[in-house]
This record gives structure tokens, sequence and C-alpha cells, in this order.
């Protein structure tokens, strides 16, 4: 034991507002965000959750992991259900001291529900939204979706002697985000969970839509260790493959720079057995490359070095 | 008459389901190099692991034994144990 004379006295931990006994895997990245982004948020928060496995391991029939006023509607229409509940309590004058977030999976983001979020972004509502990328539909089977990377494995995108996997990149919706000319558009990760709360508590301070890409790892649908979740976070963004950085008004304000840290590709993706097919044949190799210069892009474009 | 659109329920409730029995591997904790930083409870991804002042323990109704805070300990003050019955 240490000497605790010296320190400062912590209060004793508290009970999450994501409170246990959801039916997440074991190591479940999406779940830690979404536990830290609600402790971060605090109690006077009303949440939209779109369908998807975060809806579905929470609010297993009839019980409700959340601890605080939570709703989920369709797949994808929870920025359109926020955009409801902000203009009711702005109607009846209660919107002061609450926070509104809307929430969804990266299927739910970038593909189906891509329009009501790109129309609450234009009509300015007061939303924050979180955006939970683990890069696949993992709730139905892992299926590919639009924020799969390039040459991942997935059920859709099967990898074999004619396919190396997914064959698109990521679509970069933080800089679609951004170019509706909102005022705050941040990337972030559950492999770096204190810089995730800071990043929740900045947007929540700021008036207007908001939007927030979270990356979690997905120990089924990438088929890594559950206690690596933490580690497979960091190394996307030691390898230049997930920059996380925060944008205002259209113009990025903070990079998490890598300097000496930075690693080749390799080490983020060989933990990984969706990106197993990559190390079986030497003609991987050449695909290995493919990917390096994708993380020299991100290096390049958001000066992490 | 009106009738219930949807289903309402009460906030937590999920507390019903012990996810303990989902177990293999169990975290012991060591108490012994811990320097009260927290980070375990920081990555804990279910919130069960609870205390104050340098002694932690998981809630093992709940933890589902995925071992992240044994691999993030700083002090490698927690192992993972096999369960056995």
């Amino acid at each position: 034991m240490v000497d605790t004379a010296k320190k400062k006295e912590k209060p004793p931990v508290v009970e999450s507002l994501l409170a246990p006994g959801h039916r997440a895997c074991a190591g479940c990245g999406e779940a830690l965000a979404a536990r830290l982004i609600m402790d971060a948020a605090g109690s006077n928060t009303i949440v939209a959750t779109t369908t998807g496995c975060l809806e579905v391991f929470s609010t297993p029939y009839p019980e409700s992991a959340w601890k605080v006023a939570w709703i989920h509607s369709l797949f994808e229409n929870s920025s359109a259900v926020a955009a409801g509940i902000e203009v009711g309590l702005r109607a009846l004058g209660r919107e002061a001291g609450i926070n509104i977030i809307a929430q969804g999976g990266d299927g739910a983001t970038a593909d189906i529900g891509i329009g009501c979020l790109s129309g609450m972004f234009e009509r300015g509502h007061n939303i924050l939204y979180i955006c939970y990328d683990n890069e696949a539909y993992m709730n139905t089977g892992v299926q590919r979706s639009g924020l799969t990377p390039f040459d991942s494995h997935t059920s859709t995108s099967p990898s074999g002697s004619v396919s190396w996997g997914n064959p698109t990149e990521k679509k970069p919706l933080p800089q679609i985000a951004a170019a509706h000319g909102i005022p705050y558009v941040a990337v972030a990760t559950a492999g770096y969970p204190v810089d995730l709360q800071n990043k929740v508590k900045r947007a929540l301070s700021i008036k207007g839509p908001k939007y927030l890409q979270v990356h979690v790892p997905c120990p089924l649908g990438w088929a890594h260790k559950p206690e690596d979740t933490i580690e497979i976070g960091r190394l996307a963004v030691l390898t230049g493959l997930y920059p996380i950085y925060e944008m205002e008004n259209g113009e990025v304000t903070k990079v998490r720079k890598l300097g000496k840290k930075r690693l080749p590709v390799e080490a983020y993706l060989k933990p990984q057995g969706r990106f197993r097919h990559l190390f079986a044949k030497p003609e991987g190799k050449e695909e290995i490359k493919r990917i390096q210069k994708i993380a020299d892009g991100n290096i390049e474009r958001f000066g992490l070095v | 008459m009106s009738k219930p659109v949807g289903i309402v329920t009460k906030p937590g409730s999920s507390k019903a389901n012990k996810t303990g029995s989902w177990r293999t591997t169990r975290p012991v904790f060591l108490h012994k190099d811990c320097n009260d930083c927290r980070i375990c409870v920081m990555v804990c991804p279910d919130g069960v692991i609870f205390g104050s002042d340098s002694s932690y323990d998981a809630d093992l109704d709940y933890c589902k034994g995925c071992g992240i805070c044994a691999r993030e300990c700083p002090k490698e003050d927690i192992e993972m144990v096999l369960e056995v019955k």
C-alpha cells in the first residue's frame, strides 16, 4: 500500500450511469465507451439510440441498463428523434441544463441514418451526435459498413482466393460532418478513455450540433482477445490508421501527435483475426504496403509526427 | 381509452441479470503495489470495479472476466485466475 496521507482524497467509486448486467460481450469496447460517455455527460441527459449492438445489449426486454432518460425508435432516426426532443424542450422553455445525446453505431450513422443526421446538422439543433465506430454491422453478424476499413474480412466482404476483404476505404464521416459548418467535430477512441471523456465534456459545453466519432474495438467482429480491447484502440492511433483530433468550425484545431511512439501498421493488424489473411500468404505483403500508405497519408494530412 | 406505446422500464433494471456466470477467468486484486490510479475502474467495460483508497475489487456478480483491468494495471497488481468449481 502507498502512503495516502500526501495524496488528495478521492471519493469512493460509485455505480456508473450505464448499469452492469447488460449483455455486451466480455471486453466490449462499445460498452466501455458508452459507460465513459454517460459518466462524462452526467445524469441530466436525454439519450436517443439507434438500433444496433448498443441498443440490443443494453435493453433486453423487460430490462434496461440505462440510468438516464433513454429512447429507441428505429435504425436510422436517433438524430431525428433527438431533434424532436430538443425542439419540444425548447417549446416548453425547459431546455436549460439538459444535455441531449443522439447515438448510433457506424452502420446506423454512415449508411442507414446519414440522411437524418445531415438534417439534424443542417437545422442546427443543440445535440451531440455520437457514432460508435466498430467498423461493421456487429449485431447482425459482422457485415461490412461504410466505415469498414480497407482489406478487413467481414461476412459480406470475405477474404479468399479472389479477394483480400473489404475493397473500399473508410467513409470520411468527420469531414462530411464538418462540411455542414457545425461548430464541433471530434474523433476519439476507447483506447484513450480520459481523452474521450474530455471531448464529451468539451462538446456538451458548445451550443449547436456536434459530432463525435469513437473508435470502439470489438473482440467478436475483429477477432482479438477480449483483454486487448484498450491496447488495440491505442495501436490504431499509434500506427496512424485512426488519427484522433478535434475540429472547430471546419478547421482542425487539435491532433494527438505520435512522435517517437509511431508504429508500423503490422503492429495493429497482427493481433486481429479480421486481418489474418494478410499474413497467411506472401502476396499479403503488398496489401500491407497499401494499408501503410493509408496510414502515411493520415500522418501527413494531420501532421501527426 | 389510451393505450401505451412502446415499452417503459425502470432505469438500471438490467442488474437483475447477473452476468458473472459468463466468466471463465476471475480478476484477483493483489492489493500489494496499488498506487490508487484507478485505471482499472476507468477501463472496466461493465463498470463493476468498486472501492476506495488503494483497495479495489471487482463485483463478481457481474464481472465477465474479460481481463482488461489486469492487462492495463501499470503495477501488475491484478491477476487473472481460472474459475474452477
